[in-house]
């Protein structure tokens, strides 16, 4: 038999040129690889409900039945981490999300216009800017009351700028290449040339910057769980188990409030390093 | 120099009053008769709605509502809380000391921890550099409330060296209760400090001046003094606006973690129980010292650095 060649679209092609061979960066997009399995599948690996009380197991440290033991519910604490992950995940992909979208269309709109449009867009930035994402936050879940809602929405106009910013410079860069100027002299639309062309340019450094942002928006949203502003009770969420099993870590039980917040550390991490492995492929390149 | 000194003070000026529109406009938003909200929801007698009505001026026109909220808080006062009955400012001038304490014994250990472990991985390249580099990577993506409890397990709960809750009374114990809740607060920052540092650092022992002064014989400490560590500042105070930040909001969540009475757990509560005119004037106070220490900042840089002299026309 003769091996018929076949062409096969590599998927992962993108992901082995962001690890590019090297160890740390591979074992960073594994891990987030799991997290996201793990999430999406919780319902059929996590080994218990998240919310099965087993009073008998109550605070117990680990045991071949509760592997990160069980809370002071008696909840246990890996199927709880891995729901966990769900909501720990989603807010953030919402807020990068929302955040980069918005942030790219005022910092490109800003970078090519120019002139007083730049200076409006600039000066809103600062504003939000003196909001620290955590403070907005907060004022929104006094007016709106507590949930993943207000949290998402305040997260996603404050890490705006953070993108938008970045946006703005390397679009003002990219504008006075020559290729931007020869579309421009065919008379090709603005419109056109940012969304054809400058935007595909950019996109790396700014994927970069939304990488770094997931983790930041995983720590501030987890942050507004834990104050018991975010996720809700019952409801398995890392920042809100942290609440939960702070009270237990008097008694000496440190398995349910630890293991969340080690998991918080981790994927925090983990995002850090795919951010800067690419900012640094894009640094290289430019050079 | 005073030309730039009037626009920052404009700027934020500017700021500050479209801060203090939000965050007295947002009542507004709120679902419901602004005068329920304001009593965070509790049923109250006619009279009460009436008096909440006459403090807040909610019978005016919303223009006039805001001149007459912010001519009050320019004078100092925020109104009256709805679950303290008592004036806002006193309740915030109570726990001011507990929070400032906080923040200025975090923000020693950022300065010590940061440069002297970035300061150190500059210099000592190999392994000393990858532990810290590895250290730092972890301490950046541990959030306060984690390093909270991580502090609180080991060192108040398995050692038993420093309590894990209360303030203290006296100055000696109050510092020794905020030992452990100024260390979560610092931790995330020393990472941040040590990271940009150790660039800083990295960059400027590469320059020809400080080979130049290494060739002439200058003892290495000198030079690593003199010639590094001070030019390399500018980067370092630039990031001090950042961490000022972080610090403002941080100090609400380690605040609650650890039951300290700070400004930052009178937000964090009085979210909880819909204290809305504290939660307002909290809000302002941080937006207000968040501008101010930026400002700081931007007229400390060029006594480090005098290349960024605001009066040679640099950056506006």
């Amino acid at each position: 038999m003769t091996a018929v060649p076949v062409h096969r679209r590599r998927f992962f092609a993108p992901l082995a040129r962001v690890a590019g061979g090297d160890k740390l960066v591979t074992a960073a997009l594994a891990l987030l690889a799991l997290l996201i399995v793990a999430a999406v599948l919780a319902p059929w690996i996590a080994p218990h409900d998240p919310d099965a009380v087993d009073l008998s197991a109550t605070l117990s440290g680990s045991t071949p039945e509760h592997l990160l033991g069980a809370d002071q519910s008696g909840r246990d604490v890996l199927s709880r981490l891995i729901f966990g992950a769900r909501t720990g995940l989603l807010g953030p992909l919402v807020v990068v999300i929302v955040s980069t979208v918005l942030g790219m269309l005022i910092g490109v709109t800003a970078a090519w216009h120019g002139g007083v449009v730049d200076a409006v867009l600039s000066r809103a930035m600062e504003l939000v800017f003196s909001f620290p994402a955590l403070l907005l936050a907060i004022i929104l879940v006094a007016v709106f009351g507590v949930g993943l809602t207000a949290p998402v929405i305040a997260m996603s106009v404050a890490y705006a700028p953070y993108v938008g910013r970045l946006a703005r410079s390397v679009a003002l860069r990219e504008k006075a290449r020559p290729y931007i100027q020869a579309y421009r002299v065919q008379g090709w639309s603005g419109w056109v040339i940012c969304v054809k062309h400058l935007l595909p340019n950019i996109a790396p450094l700014i994927l970069a910057q939304s990488a770094i942002n997931f983790g930041y928006a995983l720590m501030d949203l987890a942050a507004l769980s834990f104050l018991g502003f975010g996720v809700q009770p019952p409801t398995a969420d890392w920042g809100a188990m942290i609440n939960e099993g702070s009270s237990s870590l008097l008694q000496g039980a440190m398995l349910p409030a630890l293991a969340p917040g080690v998991a918080i550390v981790i994927t925090v991490v983990a995002f850090g390093i795919v951010g800067e492995s690419i900012a640094d492929r894009v640094a290289r390149r430019e050079q | 120099m005073a030309g730039f000194l009037l626009r920052r003070i404009g700027g934020i000026a500017v700021t500050l009053l479209v801060a203090s529109f939000l965050v007295f406009g947002s009542v507004h938003l709120a679902p419901g008769d602004p005068a329920s909200f304001l009593l965070g929801g509790r049923s109250a007698s006619p009279a009460a709605v009436a008096a909440i009505k006459e403090q807040y001026h909610l019978n005016d026109p919303f223009l006039v509502q805001y001149t007459k909220w912010v001519g009050g808080v320019v004078t100092g006062d925020f109104g009256k809380s709805a679950t303290f009955r008592q004036d806002v400012g006193g309740l915030i001038a109570a726990r001011l000391p507990t929070t400032l304490l906080l923040i200025g014994y975090a923000g020693l250990l950022i300065l010590v921890g940061g440069l002297a472990s970035g300061a150190l991985a500059a210099l000592r390249r190999g392994v000393v550099d990858r532990a810290v580099l590895i250290g730092t990577g972890i301490a950046t993506a541990t959030p306060s409330f984690v390093a909270a409890i991580g502090l609180i397990s080991l060192f108040a709960v398995q050692l038993a060296w420093f309590p894990a809750f209360g303030d203290g009374g006296g100055f000696g114990d109050r510092v020794y209760h905020l030992t452990l809740p100024a260390a979560a607060l610092a931790l995330t920052f020393v990472g941040l400090v040590a990271r940009v540092t150790r660039t800083s650092m990295l960059e400027e022992l590469g320059r020809e001046h400080v080979e130049v002064a290494r060739s002439r014989g200058v003892p290495g400490s000198e030079v690593v003094r003199r010639h590094v560590l001070r030019n390399a500042l500018g980067p370092i105070t630039t990031v001090t606006g950042t961490v000022v930040a972080g610090l403002l909001v941080a100090t609400s969540i380690v605040e609650t973690a650890f039951g300290l009475s700070g400004v930052g757990q009178l937000l964090v509560s009085s979210v909880t129980v819909k204290d809305f005119p504290v939660v307002q004037a909290v809000s302002l106070l941080v937006v207000l010292a968040f501008v101010t220490a930026n400002l700081v900042v931007d007229l400390v840089q060029p006594l480090i650095d005098p290349r960024l002299s605001h009066a040679k026309g640099g950056r506006a």
